[in-house]
């Protein structure tokens, strides 16, 4: 096959899927601009097929001319944008805090806890991925309506940190494992102990590694829909809950879904775009060695 | 007590003398805390009984108390081991944190599992003994939602076909890769509820989404995408791919940058043909990460929920219901717990064996065991 032909349809097949990866992110985002007619003759690009209009915007009142006045919509959409970083960013915050002690601890020491060892303890963090939401989301209905943990922020994020613990120790753990032990040595025979060690030496040096897991983590607390949907009402319901709730009736606004749906997922397109190398490191530790 | 004893690897402990007065203080914290777990514990259960008029109005005090008894635990290890306490309790709050929020809630599970419970009910919890196990075993809905479940999990392996072909194209010489490969791995962080309005309600809709709207213009003149049932589970099964493509992506294109590239030369010299070069040297090699890749998938698969539950909610018929989105129906439709976590902890049983083979079969294959 000559090489120009060649070159060109690898050019081909890479357009393909980059229209296939992007488009329905393009139809989302332009159908908040639509107006009914537009989305019912199925037209698709803007100012040629039809004309962009606030109507999406204004339905969760943050088009120019509703921005500075009162608005129920906006305040409620403003509401579970807001739960959904709390939730997200303390889930992480907290699976990294104590995800990163536990990988260095497998890391560094040799535990030997009754019949437990290292390997051990490490299978038992790794094996939780196994395991379905759905059979920890109703034990927790139950438990949360005893312990008046139902629809709480607390709830959420103890449920949220859970569900990351596993990966966060993975990723944790494979990069403490790349960090030479000379390096703490050294400094505990300056005489730091061994947590000063971690905190002042060790921790800076993993920052990468945190910085993915984070990341990764809040994409996924972000996007979590199964137990927000199950274990929180009216006070601490998510936007993917929010967006979900409007899909049910038959008569949907097409313009506001598109706009809630695009409020969703934007935050994440600009994390992708911004932060792809650490999502991609993330992603592939342990993989490949 | 846990008795907990560390050993330095690769470092000399610096063992601080612990004096007999610092550990006895130790034991006595870690009693303490017991000793104050139990209690609460107790005089609660007590109260839920019956057998007592006061107690707390729910169950937060005891939570609470676990939380004290583990910062009690923890700080009674330092004070009794010294230098291996220091060590133990790196990782000893996320092990409580996960027994607490793990392994307790799913042996509660059983004891949910065994009655018949509703939630809105007065009546409370009726232990019902194997009714629940038996009506699962009767229901068509629960084994059309495992045969559905072998489906999704075969469409992994078209998936990861896809996936290496990808990777290949980004992994060739070409212009813009950033650009590529940040446009390919969008998909997978969008939120599947999202996902699911954007393909599944908008732009696969009967009569003006632009998906049905092509088919139409391709000569197919009814596309009953999400309504006649293999239509609607293999239309789950292309949005479901849309999402997960690129994470299998990502890690096969990072198994073939890490390939030496001279391999791939020599071949070359050796005149071997693309295709033969593919098959007798890089998918060998590849062999270690694409077995992690895709049992890592298959993992996460047997979790599918949001997209069916948002798209069709298992409809038409419970043609695409995977198990997730059975139970979450289940619940939503009659507030009963019961029946639900039985199919969940029963469904649990399943996939601990499916994945304990899986793994037994692949690992040697594999990157890295688990």
């Amino acid at each position: 096959m000559p090489h120009v032909v060649k070159r060109i349809l690898i050019y081909a097949a890479l357009i393909i899927w980059t229209v296939i990866a992007l488009f329905p992110i393009f139809w989302t985002f332009s159908t908040t601009f639509k107006v009914a007619k537009d989305v019912q003759m199925g037209n698709i690009i803007p100012w040629v097929d039809f004309t962009p209009n606030w109507l999406g915007l204004r339905a969760i009142g943050l088009s120019p001319d509703t921005i500075f006045t009162e608005s129920t919509p906006r305040v409620e959409f403003i509401k579970r944008f807001w739960n959904s970083i709390q939730a997200s960013v303390g889930a992480s915050v907290l699976a990294l805090i104590l995800g990163s002690m536990a990988a260095y601890g497998l890391s560094r020491f040799s535990y030997h806890w009754k019949i437990w060892k290292n390997r051990d303890i490490s299978f038992f963090f790794l094996s939780q991925l196994i395991l379905p939401p759905v059979v920890l989301a109703m034990p927790f209905l139950v438990l949360y309506k005893e312990l008046a943990l139902l629809d709480s922020m607390i709830g959420l994020i103890l449920i949220y940190t859970l569900s990351v613990l596993p990966i966060v120790i993975w990723i944790m753990k494979d990069q403490f494992d790349t960090i030479p032990q000379e390096l703490e040595q050294a400094a505990l025979v300056d005489g730091c102990s061994i947590w000063g060690a971690f905190f002042l030496i060790i921790l800076p040096i993993a920052l990468p590694g945190m910085v993915a897991a984070f990341i990764l983590s809040v994409i996924l607390c972000w996007n979590e829909y199964f137990f927000a949907a199950l274990l929180t009402s009216s006070y601490a319901k998510t936007l993917p809950v929010m967006v979900a709730s409007q899909t049910g009736s038959q008569g949907i606004s097409w313009w506001s879904m598109a706009a809630l749906s695009s409020a969703a997922i934007l935050p994440l397109i600009i994390i992708g775009i911004f932060l792809e190398r650490y999502i991609v490191k993330g992603l592939t530790t342990g993989s490949v060695k | 007590m846990t008795s907990v004893s560390t050993a330095a690897s690769g470092q000399e402990a610096v063992a601080p003398h612990v004096t007999p007065e610092r550990r006895q203080r130790g034991i006595l914290l870690i009693r303490g805390a017991t000793l104050l777990l139990g209690l609460v514990s107790l005089v609660q259960l007590l109260s839920v009984l019956g057998y007592i008029p006061f107690g707390f109005t729910n169950w937060q005090p005891v939570l609470i108390a676990y939380v004290l008894w583990s910062a009690a635990l923890c700080w009674g290890l330092v004070l009794r081991d010294g230098e291996a306490g220091w060590r133990a309790i790196f990782v000893l709050p996320a092990v409580l944190f996960t027994v607490a929020l793990v392994i307790f809630p799913t042996f509660f599970g059983l004891y949910i599992a065994f009655s018949d419970w509703n939630l809105q009910s007065a009546g409370g919890r009726q232990f019902n003994g194997l009714d629940n196990f038996y009506q699962l075993v009767a229901d068509p809905y629960f084994w059309n939602a495992l045969g559905n479940m072998v489906f999704y999990v075969a469409t992994v392996l078209v998936q990861y076909a896809i996936a290496f072909g990808l990777a290949m194209l980004l992994n060739a010489d070409i212009k813009a890769q950033k650009f590529f490969r940040v446009a390919f791995l969008l998909p997978f962080m969008l939120s599947p509820v999202a996902v699911s309005w954007m393909i599944g309600k908008s732009m696969l809709e009967y009569r003006f989404g632009p998906v049905t709207h092509l088919l139409r213009t391709l000569g197919w003149s009814q596309p009953t995408l999400l309504t006649s049932p293999w239509l609607a589970k293999s239309t789950i099964a292309l949005m479901d791919a849309w999402v997960w493509i690129p994470f299998m992506m990502i890690m096969i294109l990072a198994g073939l940058q890490a390939l030496p590239k001279d391999v791939q030369e020599a071949a070359k010299v050796d005149g071997a043909t693309g295709w033969q070069g593919f098959w007798q040297i890089t998918f060998p090699l590849m062999l270690p990460v694409s077995v992690t890749t895709v049992v890592l998938r298959i993992i996460f698969q047997l979790k599918l929920a949001d997209i069916v539950i948002n798209t069709t909610a298992g409809g038409p018929g419970g043609a695409t219901d995977t198990i997730s989105s059975y139970i979450f129906r289940v619940y939503k439709d009659r507030s009963n717990v019961g029946y639900g976590t039985m199919i969940a902890e029963v469904y649990l049983i399943i996939i601990i064996f499916f994945v304990a083979l899986l793994l037994k079969f692949t690992s040697r294959f594999m990157q890295r065991a688990v």
